[in-house]
């Protein structure tokens, strides 16, 4: 509750403002990194596994056709560091701009 | 080797499945709830870890754990669409939805439908959708919960549902959302080492690695690699390679895509992400559950490869013995090349069945039906099967039956929980009786869970035709109502509610025709349901909407609801009409049914937003909430121009 409030006025529980302009700056930052994020979510599913699965075939990982392993496998990996890259990334930009919920 | 006169199996079995029932029941007494807050989102106080936990029993259902990796092993690549389906959905959930949902902190889906949309009609459409989706998988979940009592404990299928639904009832009803959490938590470590024992030991004896994954991509003991070498072995018995698939790639992809977003809103999946302690928690919640999650799903298609592997080994060009078949007693002294044991055993249940039909005296398997001898194949089988043919001990099977009652069992509970917080709280509280108190509000959770449970005690002891729908159902529905609805919510303030109401319908409706179509056929008594359950809905909507809506819409709706309640009652005269269910071939682009979800969503996005360009934007305070929501700090506030002076000045 130490950290002083970029714009508008800092109340006594830490309750502040965020100006207009601040908001859209952090939802803009949001956005992206989502757009980014989902882009992979598409590439390793849809395309790896499903769209250009016969390409990738032609290689192999272990004994499996890749495009094979990526809709089976490999996929579901990359979902799960997804996920959790976000999750910390978000919360950069949420620190940035003082819209974290560390302290609830 | 009997114990206490039952066989090892059965002893086991038993024994598992009480112990675990017992620990059950005992968190339920101890996670009592006593608030509506407690009820509905267990406080608000879950730890993301332990969501995860129960986020995961929640969403792997007894199909997920039994049916699955067979599933797999049957139609390899076409497999896929599950696996991606049911776990990408999960990104979609951790950036798109389950924050700001969490942000909104409210108890249900309906709600936030509701708040967000400024309207009661809105909210009764999103109950609709809630408890027709929840029904149609619980009584899937009944029936699981049946026939693993039947097969394993030798009780009628009957008592097995009945069994299993007052255990579910006595943890939902008394401790709600906090009962069912901290249940799920233990369901699921019981669910996960009942899947991944069997797997482990499979995997060393087929592959040598104890990793099932690693063995995925590995090599047999004999140093060919595992994959290849089925293909080529399925090749020459008339199948198609592992490794194609025989579905269209558009179907696949439809298919893919309508699980994934089907599962980013199911409303019983979205609540979990209600119980954490903030908008943050409900992201790294989300992660838990998917790795929670990822472990049994990249077992499950390792599973099915050694699994169909294994019973090709093992039953094709088998000596087959009557003696055997018919007598459990003579199985002790089948050797090298005989048919296994587990084969005799396994067709004592029905599940699995073979005929030496030409007399050669060995067992051909083979995709040509005139030719192919195992006359009887359960996908089932490849999971429960597991322990035997892999030569485990009596007390891995009973393991893995209670395994899979702990998946029936805690998706059960978490579809209860949705059925009664929407009669409850979003129809009762919300639209009918204003004036409830919560400890009404919470009288009327528990009677509403009760009813529910009597109503999949029915579905399971007699399971309607659109059971089998279930995941065409559910998942299309999920995605072609809740997803746009919720997702244009928080992303596009501009979204109104007749938008919302005009896209939710619209994908309903569409959605629920096709399937109704291509799976059922619209039979007399299918049109007569429909009509009757069309007519319900109005009249909802008539007492639910008093003040929002007109009096021409009011008399509109009072005639569709008459007109409905009157094709409903001819039914039973036998003067509606019925057609014939369609063929694949007539496929609209070649999507089937359970892909079409994608389709109807991008219907429901389209007219969503179609009709609210048309339309007058939001009024100022939802747009200011819909702000709120995007700001995970309770102590941030976005202030406005001088137009919207902020409280604080």
């Amino acid at each position: 509750m130490a950290e002083a409030p970029e714009d508008g006025e800092g109340g006594a529980e830490g309750v502040h403002d965020i100006s207009e302009a601040s908001f859209k700056a952090y939802w803009r930052e949001n956005l992206t990194l989502m757009g980014v994020l989902l882009a992979i979510w598409f590439l390793v599913s849809f395309g790896a596994g499903i769209l250009f699965r016969d390409f990738l075939d032609q290689f192999s990982i272990g004994s499996a056709p890749l495009g094979f392993w990526f809709a089976q496998q490999g996929s579901i990996y990359v979902f799960v560091i997804l996920i959790f890259v976000y999750s910390a990334l978000m919360h950069r930009i949420e620190r940035k701009y003082d819209v974290d919920d560390d302290q609830g | 080797m009997d114990i206490m006169g039952m066989s090892p199996t059965l002893f086991w079995t038993a024994l598992f499945v009480i112990t675990t029932f017992g620990v059950y029941i005992g968190i339920a007494v101890w996670a009592r709830a006593a608030s509506t807050d407690d009820f509905y989102v267990a406080g608000h106080d879950v730890h993301p870890v332990f969501n995860g936990m129960a986020t995961a029993a929640d969403w792997m259902s007894a199909a997920s754990f039994m049916s699955m990796a067979g599933i797999i092993a049957f139609s390899g690549y076409d497999g896929s669409v599950y696996l991606m389906g049911w776990t990408g959905g999960y990104v979609l959930l951790a950036l798109l939805l389950a924050p700001y949902l969490r942000k909104f902190g409210k108890f249900t889906v309906p709600d936030f439908v509701g708040d967000r949309y400024y309207s009661q009609a809105a909210r009764i459409v999103a109950v609709i959708c809630a408890l027709f989706i929840s029904f149609t998988y619980i009584a899937g979940q009944m029936r699981g919960v049946g026939i693993a009592f039947s097969n394993f404990l030798h009780v009628p299928i009957e008592a097995g549902v009945i069994v299993g639904a007052i255990i579910v009832l006595f943890y939902a009803a008394l401790g709600g959302m906090k009962g069912i959490t901290y249940t799920q938590v233990a369901q699921y470590c019981v669910l996960i080492f009942a899947f991944m024992v069997p797997a482990i030991f499979l995997s060393l004896q087929i592959t040598g690695s104890p990793i099932p994954q690693l063995g995925f991509i590995g090599n047999a003991q004999d140093g060919t690699p595992l994959l290849q070498s089925l293909d080529t072995t399925l090749t020459e018995l008339g199948f198609s390679a592992y490794t194609d698939g025989s579905k269209a790639m558009i179907d696949v992809f439809a298919i893919t895509l309508a699980l994934m977003v089907g599962t980013a809103g199911l409303p019983h999946v979205i609540i979990r992400f209600f119980t954490v302690p903030k908008a943050s928690d409900a992201r790294k919640s989300a992660g838990w559950a998917l790795i929670f999650i990822a472990i049994l799903y990249t077992t499950a298609p390792a599973v099915a490869i050694f699994a169909r592997s294994n019973f090709i080994d093992t039953v094709n060009e088998s000596r087959w013995s009557v003696e055997a078949a018919n007598d459990p007693a003579a199985r002790g002294d089948l050797g090298e090349g005989d048919t296994p044991a587990w084969f005799y055993n396994w067709r004592d249940t029905g599940l699995l069945n073979a005929e030496d039909r030409n007399g050669d005296g060995l067992i051909q398997y083979r995709a040509d039906p005139a030719v192919n001898e195992v006359t009887q194949l359960d996908r089932d089988i490849f999971v429960l099967a597991n322990p035997e043919i892999g030569g485990l001990p009596a007390w891995v099977i009973g393991l893995v039956v209670a395994g899979g009652l702990a998946a029936a069992l805690s998706t059960a509970a978490g579809l209860l929980m949705v059925i009664s917080s929407a009669v409850s709280h979003d129809l009762c509280r919300k639209v009918l009786f204003k004036g409830m108190s919560d400890t009404q509000e919470l009288l009327v959770a528990r009677i509403a869970a009760v009813a529910a449970v009597l109503v999949a005690i029915y579905a399971g002891i007699n399971p309607p035709g659109f059971v089998a729908a279930v995941v065409a159902f559910a998942f299309g529905l999920a995605a072609a109502s809740f997803f746009p609805a919720i997702f244009l919510g928080i992303f596009w303030k501009r979204m109104n509610k007749q938008g919302a109401i005009a896209g939710m319908a619209t994908g309903l409706i569409v959605t629920a025709l096709y399937i109704v179509h291509f799976k059922i056929g619209f039979s007399a008594a299918v049109i007569g349901v429909c009509a009757l359950l069309a007519a319900i809905a109005f009249v909802v909507l008539i007492f639910g909407t008093k003040g929002e809506v007109g009096g021409t819409g009011r008399l509109l709706l009072t005639i569709l609801a008459a007109g409905l309640g009157v094709t409903a009652l001819l039914g039973p005269f036998g003067v509606l009409p019925g057609f014939a269910m369609g063929t694949a071939d007539q496929w609209f682009l070649g999507i089937s049914p359970e892909g079409f979800g994608s389709v109807g969503m991008a219907l429901s996005f389209a007219v969503s937003i179609a009709v609210s360009v048309m339309t007058p934007a939001p009024p100022r305070e939802v747009q200011d909430m819909v702000e709120e929501i995007r700001i995970p700090s309770a102590r941030a506030h976005v202030g406005h121009a001088p137009a919207n002076p902020a409280p604080a000045e």
